[in-house]
Parts: C-alpha cells; sequence; structure tokens
C-alpha cells in the first residue's frame, strides 16, 4: 500500500538546543485510520504540524504522499479540522457558507462557485447530517453540530488525507460517540485515510486501526486492543 | 440641501466612503481585528505631515505612508515572529511619531492639518470626487472578486493555508485595501475617526444579520446610510459633518443591538 504519511527519524525544536520531538519514525498507508494521542505538551499538534508540511523538521525528514511535506505540491488534497479555538465560530457565517469554503482551494479562489462544487458542499452538508441546518449560523448549534460543520468544510475539498486537531474538546461524550461513529463512516465510504490527534482516544479506539502514544517520542504503535490496560483512557468504557 | 455644489460633492464623497470602509473593514472585524484601521490611520497621519512638510498633495503622501504601514504590520506579524498587537503597537507609533516631527519641522499645527484629522468633505472638489469614486470601485470590485479567500479566511484561517490558500498574499492585500480605504475616508470624517467607519457598520449589521454575505451587504447598506444621514444632519443643525456620520454610524449599532435582542439572540 503506498504511504500517506511517512516520518523518518524526526526531531523538532522551536528553538536551537530544545527537543519537542525526537527520533520519531512513522508510516500510515492510504486508507488507515490513525489515532496519535498522548499528554498535553507531549509533541501531537508539533507532530501533526510537520506531517502537514506547516513545520520542517530539524532532523530527519517528513513525507506527505511521496513528497517532501513542507513543499507538497497537491496540498487542495489536504482536510483539516483546527482546534475549535482557531476557528472563526463567532462570524456569522452560515453551516452552508463554512463549507463552501472547504471547497475553495479545488474549486478556484476567485469569482463565483460552479454548479459542481455547490454540488459537492450539499453533498458534504447531507454526508454529517446537518441538511436540516444548511442555512443555520453556526454559532447557534451546539459544539457537536459545529465539529460536524467543520468535518464537512474538510470533506467538500474532496480530501486523500483529512486531519483532525484535538476535535473531541468542549464537546459532550454522546457527541464525541456520534463524531467517531461519523468519522468510521467517512473512512468506510470514502477510503479516505484519517489521522485523529486528541490526548483523548477513548471515542474512537473501537474504531482506529492503528493507535499511537506520543510522548516527545513515540511509546506506543499498534492495534488499540495491545495497548496495556493500565494505558487505557478512563474517560469512556465500551461494552 | 442639494443646491449648493459643496454639499452634492461632499454627498458623492461621503456615498463612495460609506459603502467602501465597511465593505473592506468587515474582514478585519470578523477576524478580531478592528483596530487595524484605527492603526493606519496613525501612518497616514505622518503621511499628511510629510506632504505638508515636502509640499505634495497630502493625500498622496498619505495613500504611500498608508500602503507602506498596513504591508509592514502584515509582514512583521506573518514572518517576523511579532506578534500581531505588538507589531500594530510598533508601527502604529512609529508612524505618530514621525507625524509629530514632520509636523513640527514644516511649522503646520494649523487649520491645513486640522482638517485632515477632523475630515473636511464639505471641501471635496470635483477631482477630489473622481480621485475617491474611481480608487472606491477599484477597491469594491477587488473586495467582490476575492470575497470567497477573504471569507475563507475568517472562518478558517489554519485550514485555507493547509489547503494551500495563498494566506500571505491575501493578508498583504487586504492591509493595502484597507491602506486606501483610510486614506480615501480622511477627508470624510477625519484620521481620527477613520476606523469607526470601518468597525461600527460592520458590527451593527453582525447583529441583525442571517449570514456572512447578508453581514456584507447590510454593513455596506449602514455604511451608506449613516454617511448620507449625518451630512444631512449635520447640514440642517450645523454640526461637524465627521463627528456627525460616526455618531449617525453609533446609533445604528445600538438600533441593532436592540433589535438582535428583541429578536432573542
Amino acid at each position: 500500500m503506498p504511504l500517506a504519511v511517512e516520518l523518518a527519524g524526526v526531531a523538532f525544536g522551536y528553538r536551537p538546543g530544545q527537543r519537542v520531538l525526537e527520533n520519531i519514525s512513522l508510516r500510515i498507508a492510504e486508507g488507515e485510520f490513525v489515532a496519535v494521542a498522548g499528554p498535553n505538551g507531549g509533541g501531537k499538534t508539533t507532530l501533526l504540524r510537520i506531517v502537514l508540511g506547516l513545520e520542517r523538521p530539524s532532523e530527519g525528514r517528513a513525507g506527505l504522499f511521496g513528497e517532501p511535506a513542507h513543499s507538497f505540491s497537491r496540498r487542495r488534497t489536504l482536510g483539516y479540522l483546527a482546534q475549535r479555538t482557531e476557528l472563526g465560530g463567532d462570524a456569522p457565517a452560515t453551516v452552508r457558507e463554512v463549507v463552501a469554503a472547504g471547497r475553495l482551494a479545488a474549486g478556484g479562489l476567485v469569482g463565483p462557485m460552479r454548479r459542481r462544487d455547490r454540488e459537492l458542499v450539499s453533498e458534504a452538508i447531507d454526508r454529517v447530517g446537518l441538511a436540516d441546518n444548511a442555512d443555520a449560523q453556526v454559532r447557534t448549534l451546539s459544539g457537536g453540530m459545529q465539529q460536524r460543520a467543520f468535518i464537512a468544510k474538510a470533506l467538500a475539498g474532496e480530501p486523500s488525507l483529512l486531519v483532525l486537531d484535538e476535535p473531541t474538546t468542549g464537546v459532550d461524550a454522546e457527541s464525541q460517540e456520534s463524531l467517531a461513529a461519523l468519522l468510521d463512516r467517512v473512512h468506510s465510504e470514502l477510503g479516505v485515510t484519517i489521522l485523529y490527534v486528541s490526548h483523548e482516544f477513548g471515542a474512537v479506539e473501537r474504531f482506529v486501526q492503528r493507535l499511537v502514544l506520543v510522548r516527545r517520542t513515540i511509546i506506543f504503535d499498534g492495534v488499540p486492543q495491545e495497548l496495556p490496560g493500565v494505558w487505557h483512557d478512563p474517560s469512556h468504557v465500551h461494552a | 440641501m442639494l443646491e449648493p455644489e459643496f454639499m452634492r460633492l461632499a454627498l458623492g464623497a461621503g456615498a463612495v466612503v460609506g459603502v467602501l470602509a465597511p465593505a473592506v473593514g468587515f474582514f478585519l472585524v470578523q477576524r478580531g481585528q478592528s483596530l487595524i484601521g484605527d492603526g493606519i490611520g496613525h501612518v497616514a497621519f505622518a503621511g499628511v505631515a510629510a506632504g505638508i512638510l515636502l509640499d505634495v498633495a497630502p493625500v498622496l503622501t498619505a495613500l504611500v505612508a498608508a500602503v507602506l504601514g498596513g504591508v509592514a504590520v502584515e509582514l512583521l506579524r506573518s514572518r517576523g515572529g511579532t506578534a500581531g498587537d505588538q507589531a500594530l503597537a510598533l508601527v502604529f507609533y512609529t508612524g505618530l511619531a514621525l507625524g509629530v516631527v514632520f509636523v513640527s519641522a514644516a511649522g503646520a499645527l494649523n487649520a491645513n492639518l486640522f482638517q485632515y484629522l477632523f475630515g473636511s468633505i464639505l471641501t471635496v472638489t470635483r477631482s477630489d470626487l473622481l480621485l475617491i469614486a474611481a480608487l472606491g470601485a477599484v477597491g469594491l470590485a477587488t473586495v467582490a472578486l476575492l470575497y470567497r479567500p477573504l471569507a475563507a479566511v475568517v472562518i478558517d484561517e489554519e485550514g485555507a493555508r493547509v489547503a494551500g490558500v495563498p494566506i500571505g498574499l491575501l493578508n498583504v492585500t487586504l492591509a493595502a485595501l484597507v491602506a486606501v480605504t483610510v486614506a480615501l475616508s480622511m477627508r470624510v470624517v477625519g484620521i481620527l475617526l477613520v476606523a469607526a467607519l470601518m468597525v461600527l457598520p460592520v458590527s451593527a449589521a453582525s447583529r441583525v444579520a442571517w449570514s456572512m454575505r447578508s453581514a456584507l451587504v447590510l454593513s455596506t447598506v449602514i455604511g451608506l446610510a449613516s454617511a448620507l444621514a449625518g451630512l444631512t444632519v449635520s447640514y440642517y443643525l450645523d454640526l461637524p459633518p465627521g463627528g456627525t456620520i460616526v455618531l449617525v454610524a453609533a446609533g445604528a449599532y445600538l438600533a441593532c443591538i436592540l433589535v438582535g435582542a428583541l429578536r432573542g439572540r
């Protein structure tokens, strides 16, 4: 299977002598659903930024679909859900306007949207179950529904790789479960590679094929069932 | 009121600025950067003072200074590793200090300077109006053309950056648009109040809008109405036009808060 993400011997520090990450080697095949978890301050978001080519490693190399991550030529195929605090949730944008923003890079920057782009926006809204709220302002929706709107935004670009940074922050337990089920459906129906980064992985533990625990370096990489019992996330107990 | 030519010219200039200022300010307000217009006004002050000192048309030197200041803020913020508010403070205070030094050197602490600080819409000439209309049309066309990418940056800047949208270029373009708007609005409401027309109509519209696009359109309607109503009130009550326009816009903001509250927002 071709690789979507490849990190080889990656180390990173924001200033000389600092090591936020070290000796990170990670290969994610196309079509995999992988959770990257670890404590706050453990380097997860930095790892994610290196994967997306937003930061260049101090040592080692980072690749996306066979190209160097920092100069990846098909950026429009990357879907990214930033942490909620970084999203413009207070703007008066409707769900449809938010999702349409996700079609920008793929559909052309200037001028009005084409019919095909509008159809893809509607499809993405349907897929996350927000068809009845398409014209509602995102700021009036619950945290869970807002996250769905931004996932639809990422899907509208028809991504090959979907990266989510702490998608469950500020979302109640029930919405976390339905978010995880939504991602599972997206993964199986669209075959998109998903990288789910969070300090808690309980919600997606049932669905992911691999779990990677990061605390400055990778301390576990395997199927969730192999995870030592004491490391399981106590906030979620599944039957 | 339409009999004297100066009023017709003033209404024309007020109408252009009333539409352009909120159309450009919209993207600043929605990104939590409302004070950038105010700061670029400070830099424009240095430009005006330089123009007086060098005996060049102050509007032109203000335009150049404002564009340079706006782009400098954006570059310092995005590439210089300086926090946004500190980049803003650095450029603004430097601009203000330069203005004070230039004004002093030119011995120009007089009515000529005050017309830029407080506006002088009643002295707009036909050629001024042509320049304001031409630059205003270019500004509005740019906003219309770039509406989708500018809106995408408001909604999710990092997501747009990851997807390869040229964020840096868009931000610099927006900074240049803000600078042009500041330079044009200077004659209408003055440097000290220039940001008010970029912010108040947008804040008002956001209270009652039902979508982002409707908020943009409503902002320009409120801006236009404030400019025309403010000029009318100032004409009949013999009040300073710049301040009156901004007070009308502030009144519109309060009215929209009330409407929003009544609608249960």
